[in-house]
């Protein structure tokens, strides 16, 4: 055979610069070439060149049947009748490609079990590597003996080939592989580099789950008996595992500090690199320990390996973030790979330079980093942009130069997400840097003159509304708003109308002619331009009757959206056309905390059948009200302000399931119980909650509404009703008891007895809290809500925490007294620090809108003491606010 | 295939070797984070497109892309790939790329090119298997993983058995040298 590879040679193709051996190859013919496998003369050449093409077809993303896969399957063990050595070869290779798609795989296990004990140490290593992957654990049982021969076989390969089977086999067998101890503990000690790192994998593999273990098995190695460097890296790996878990080091010292210093002089760069890695990641490191680990990584640096540069530079980047101190040292090399070839590279590194910079290196820097923004993909660009916001957020006083940065690459080519990441940069500056907000808009403005994306248009354009009106020459913008009417799409042309509005309502010498472009738009095509522009040109001309002074006015146009999104969908859903017209303020206010949900639902599935209903019963909370205003005792409590979560008052899994939702009206609380029975011989009837509220003064039970039959596996609910005084925060603790009459039930008929006993069950207590009366509401943004509520609500007090555990814990305690909507995501305090802010949101019984600001501080002794200032739409509320804190 | 964490192994997602327009010559997965075989080919795509224009011929080169890290290095109109998760030993990864690629350079006693790769695929396949094992890193060393493919060389079909092994080695490091010399 001339060219024993090619199948089919197509004439066409001779041209090409190269041919190649498996042009025009076909599954089908393949598979036929393979029955000479069945051959009784064995030509194992030609069989070695049929598997190549088997193995080539599935390398490429060919699939076998099922039925193909099992017929070359059992041709291909036919081939263990070779003695060729290439072709058994290949035939392990093929089986192991095959043993998942093909059936029956395990005859094959004879044959490899006597090539397991072949003389040849390369069948040998082969096979077990086979075998291990085909073997179920009845049959290891039978072939261990030869496995825990083969890891400490004097040839390092069949070592190796057992040691990484071990690894496998731990998954599914444990139990067999953790007997081998003795023997892969020997292996550990092998001469043999990649010996030493299988045997160090499996070892601590078994003994992962025992902490002592891995303490002790690090403690002897890193005495020094592993040499090879991929061990060394495993090693240093457990180590760091361990002084992790050891928590906190007693006396100073840290336990095994040593041995990783000490790694940082070995000879071959990965270990240097693991452990110097391994010490920056250290819980709570100190400069001192890090100096080390900096200094190889800098020499590193210039290296003239890519790989290595790479390296050093992502790890001091990680390094800058949190010690940006210990990094600057490297400045002088970092700034040389600005100008690196490999743009991974000089991303990491100019990244790592703007953690680390001071004032007086930023415009050296920007200088730097205009040629390099250029040939480097989006993905790093956003990185970049990143970077500069947070630095400019850090030297205020140089905005300057960087907004000048900023617009600069904002008028370059880029994609959407950079250029989303260059306006937020943008904008975030501008409300933090009262300086920059002139030239900022101006930026913007110079940029939806020519910018493609809708989005940032429209995002742009709402942004210039709210800020434009309040610049000291609100004229200038006018123009760049109306190019967007006369040029842009539908979108972009009615958010333009808005913002246009905007001016005319907050600029008075601006009026009139605003008037005038608000004329022009009333023709225009599109539907929604058009509405919003006579909307607004009747509104501005006094016409429209959205209210009669100025500030509702202003207070329709700026106001946010104070509902929900979601809460809006579901309302507007749920609305049946009729006269009565669709009234916003009747959506619920409260944000619903998604996982929460979820959560829960998840919990109740395990509990057993009460999420059939009360599941979606406590989901939304339009049907709540519908439901509650279905019941004539209820009906005239008035709109209902809020419906709790739903509150457990059973453990899991008891005879009888109840929870609670907490109803409150202004003068009202309706109880909701929803009621489980799970025992199937019983139906209960008149099941009624008993409650005790003795221990609630300000509460008077009005009414309660019995269950008149609750059947096994049914949820039912049943309702109590209580009096409290209006405008008041009342609390207080509910005892529950369950009573009922119980009615045998035969579980062959179904059939309830006649004749019913009296029984009572323990609930658990209640307790009605200050944050049932508040509603999660959250505000886009904080800052300017702040400021648009009367500072003459304002309340601000001190209050001292006591001992906490730590920052976080405060924190989320006193949000869950309060029951606020934490704002801007402050509800999280990144671990070590000492101080923290955390802004919060909420709509108080009365529909009074609160906002609260809280400062907390950690002493050393870890006392907490706390700033809390609130503002909100009525003073008294304030003073209520503090007094929930003083109690709480 | 199970994916270990960082506290244990070190270990390789994928090894890849494409031709000069991104076609796959042969590849190895070892990881579930590309279940079909669409999703492969999309990653194989990205990161060719993604490191086409570096230069990775004197060196390895290394990229950070989409939560992995890849090492890589064109040999002629060959490119050698080695993919891991972003939190692995980098230089880790070289060493395995620097055991793929230079015992490829052996088997194929310096010829290193898309053509002598396919007509020699078996022996490619063999050094693949003999570097990683489901992600476990079996050998690094060049010779080593060279000396164990070869052996199984095919009978008469091969060169290489016409020599013994040490004799073939020295002739393949002889090529290989006189090719990095060009």
């Amino acid at each position: 055979m001339a060219q024993p590879l090619v199948v089919k040679k197509d004439d066409d193709l001779d041209e090409e610069e190269y041919y190649s051996p498996f042009l025009g190859i076909e599954k089908g013919a393949v598979l036929q070439e393979a029955r000479v496998f069945h051959d009784p003369q064995l030509d194992a050449r030609r069989c070695c060149q049929v598997i190549t093409k088997l193995l080539y077809l599935l390398n490429q993303g060919d699939t076998f049947t099922k039925v193909e896969a099992t017929e070359v399957f059992f041709a291909t063990t036919k081939l263990f009748q070779s003695k060729d050595a290439g072709l058994r070869r290949m035939v392990y290779l093929m089986i192991k490609e095959l043993s998942p798609s093909a059936d029956e795989v395990i005859i094959v296990t004879s044959s490899l079990m006597k090539d397991m004990n072949s003389k040849t140490d390369m069948y040998r290593a082969n096979a077990i590597r086979v075998l291990c992957r085909i073997i179920d654990s009845t049959l290891l049982t039978q072939i261990e003996r030869y496995l825990k021969q083969a890891i400490v076989d004097k040839n390092p390969v069949v070592a190796s080939a057992a040691l990484v089977s071990g690894i496998y086999l731990l998954q599914t067998s444990p139990e067999v592989v953790k007997r081998w101890s003795n023997e892969v503990q020997e292996a550990v000690q092998s001469r043999a580099a990649l010996v030493q790192f299988h045997a160090l994998a499996l070892l601590h593999q078994i003994r992962q789950n025992d902490r002592l273990a891995v303490s002790k098995l690090v403690t002897s190695l890193t005495r020094g008996s592993v040499r090879s460097p991929l061990a060394q890296c495993l090693l240093i790996r457990y180590t760091s595992q361990v002084i992790r878990e050891s928590g906190v080091n007693q006396g100073g010292d840290r336990p095994f500090f040593d041995f990783l210093e000490s790694c940082l002089r070995n000879k071959a760069e990965m270990v240097i690199l693991e452990a110097a890695r391994a010490i920056t990641e250290l819980n709570g490191v100190t400069s001192r320990e890090l100096t080390p680990a900096i200094t190889v990584l800098q020499l590193f640096l210039s290296s003239s390996k890519p790989v290595l540069r790479f390296a050093a530079v992502r790890t001091l980047n990680k390094v800058a973030s949190t010690h940006p101190l210990a990094v600057t040292n490297c400045n002088i090399d970092m700034e040389s790979l600005i100008s690196d070839q490999n743009r991974s590279i000089a991303t990491l590194a100019i990244t790592t330079l703007l953690k680390t910079g001071n004032e007086s290196s930023v415009d050296r820097l920007m200088k730097q980093m205009t040629n390099f923004m250029s040939d480097i993909a989006d993905e790093f660009k956003i990185v970049v942009v990143e970077a500069i916001r947070s630095l400019c957020l850090k030297f205020p006083l140089k905005y300057r130069s960087l907004m000048n940065f900023l617009s600069n690459i904002l008028r370059e080519e880029g994609g959407f997400e950079y250029k989303k990441a260059i306006v937020d940069s943008i904008i975030i500056l501008i409300r933090d840097i009262p300086d920059a907000k002139e030239s900022g808009l101006f930026h913007l403005c110079e940029f939806i003159e020519d910018c493609e994306f809708t989005y940032l248009s429209t995002q742009i354009l709402h942004f210039l509304g709210n800020e434009g009106p309040k610049t000291s020459d609100p004229s200038k913008y006018i123009r760049y708003i109306y190019n967007r009417v006369i040029l842009e799409n539908a979108t972009v042309r009615a958010s333009a109308v808005s913002t246009l509005a905007k001016f005319g309502a907050l600029v008075d010498s601006l009026k009139p002619r605003i008037f005038v472009l608000l004329r022009r738009c009333l023709f225009d095509g599109d539907d929604e331009v058009r509405d919003r522009a006579t909307l607004y040109f009747k509104l501005l001309g006094g016409e429209a009757t959205v209210g009669e002074t100025e500030k509702d006015v202003n207070e329709f146009l700026f106001g946010s959206l104070d509902v929900p999104l979601v809460n809006l969908e579901t309302s507007l859903r749920n609305y049946e056309p009729s006269d009565v017209p669709f009234d916003i303020s009747s959506v619920s206010k409260e944000t619903k905390s998604q996982p929460l949900a979820e959560k829960k639902s998840t919990g109740k599935k395990s509990a057993g059948p009460a999420s059939a209903v009360s599941g979606p019963v406590s989901t939304v909370d339009a049907s709540y009200e519908k439901l509650l205003s279905s019941i004539p005792e209820f009906a005239d409590f008035g709109k209902l302000f809020k419906s709790s979560a739903p509150v457990e008052l059973t453990e899991a899994e008891t005879e009888y399931s109840v929870n609670v939702v907490k109803h409150i009206f202004d003068g009202h609380v309706v109880l909701q119980y929803n009621c489980t029975n799970t025992i199937p011989e019983q139906l209960l009837e008149q099941v009624v909650v008993f409650v005790d509220a003795s221990e609630a003064d300000e509460f008077l039970e009005v009414a309660s509404k019995p269950l008149e039959s609750l059947p096994y596996d049914s949820p039912g609910r049943t309702f109590v009703a209580f009096e409290k005084p209006e405008g008041v925060i009342a609390t207080g603790k509910f005892s529950n008891i369950l009573k009922f009459i119980v009615k045998e039930v035969d579980p062959s008929t179904g059939e309830a007895e006649d004749d019913g006993v009296e029984d009572e069950y323990q609930l658990e207590d209640l307790e009605i809290v200050s944050a049932d009366y508040m509603l999660k509401v959250g505000v886009s943004n904080f800052r300017n809500a702040w400021e648009s509520m009367d500072p003459e609500s304002e309340r601000v007090d001190e209050y001292g925490l006591g001992v906490r555990e730590s920052l976080a814990e405060a924190v989320s305690a006193v949000i869950s007294i309060l029951g606020m909507q934490p704002c801007e995501g402050t509800d999280v305090v990144p671990s070590n620090s000492r101080s923290h802010t955390c802004l919060l949101s909420g709509v108080f019984i009365g529909n009074v809108k609160v906002l609260v600001r809280l400062s907390f501080g950690i002493s050393a002794p870890k006392e907490v003491a706390m700033k809390l200032a609130v503002r909100s739409d009525d003073p008294e509320i304030s003073d209520k606010i503090h007094e929930i804190v003083a109690n709480g | 295939m199970a994916d270990f964490s960082k506290e244990s192994c070190p270990s390789v997602k994928n090894i890849l070797l494409l031709d000069s327009e991104g076609k796959r010559v042969a590849v190895k997965y070892f990881s579930d984070d590309w279940p079909t075989n669409a999703s492969k080919l999309a990653y194989e795509k990205s990161v060719f497109t993604k490191t086409l224009k570096t230069n990775a011929r004197t060196e390895a080169e290394i990229t950070l892309f989409d939560g992995y890290i890849v090492v890589y290095k064109f040999v002629h109109d060959l490119h050698f790939f080695v993919t891991a998760g972003d939190d692995e030993n980098e230089l880790i990864l070289a060493s395995v790329l620097h055991g793929f690629s230079d015992s490829v350079g052996l088997l194929l006693r310096g010829d290193v090119e898309k053509r002598t790769a396919l007509e020699n695929l078996d022996l490619i396949l063999l050094c693949i298997d003999e570097i990683i094992d489901g992600g476990i890193i079996l050998e690094t060393d060049a010779n080593t993983i060279a000396g164990k493919v070869a052996t199984n060389a095919v009978d008469g079909s091969v060169p290489f058995s016409e020599q013994t092994i040490s004799q073939a080695l020295a002739t393949a490091r002889e090529h290989l040298a006189r090719s990095l010399l060009k």
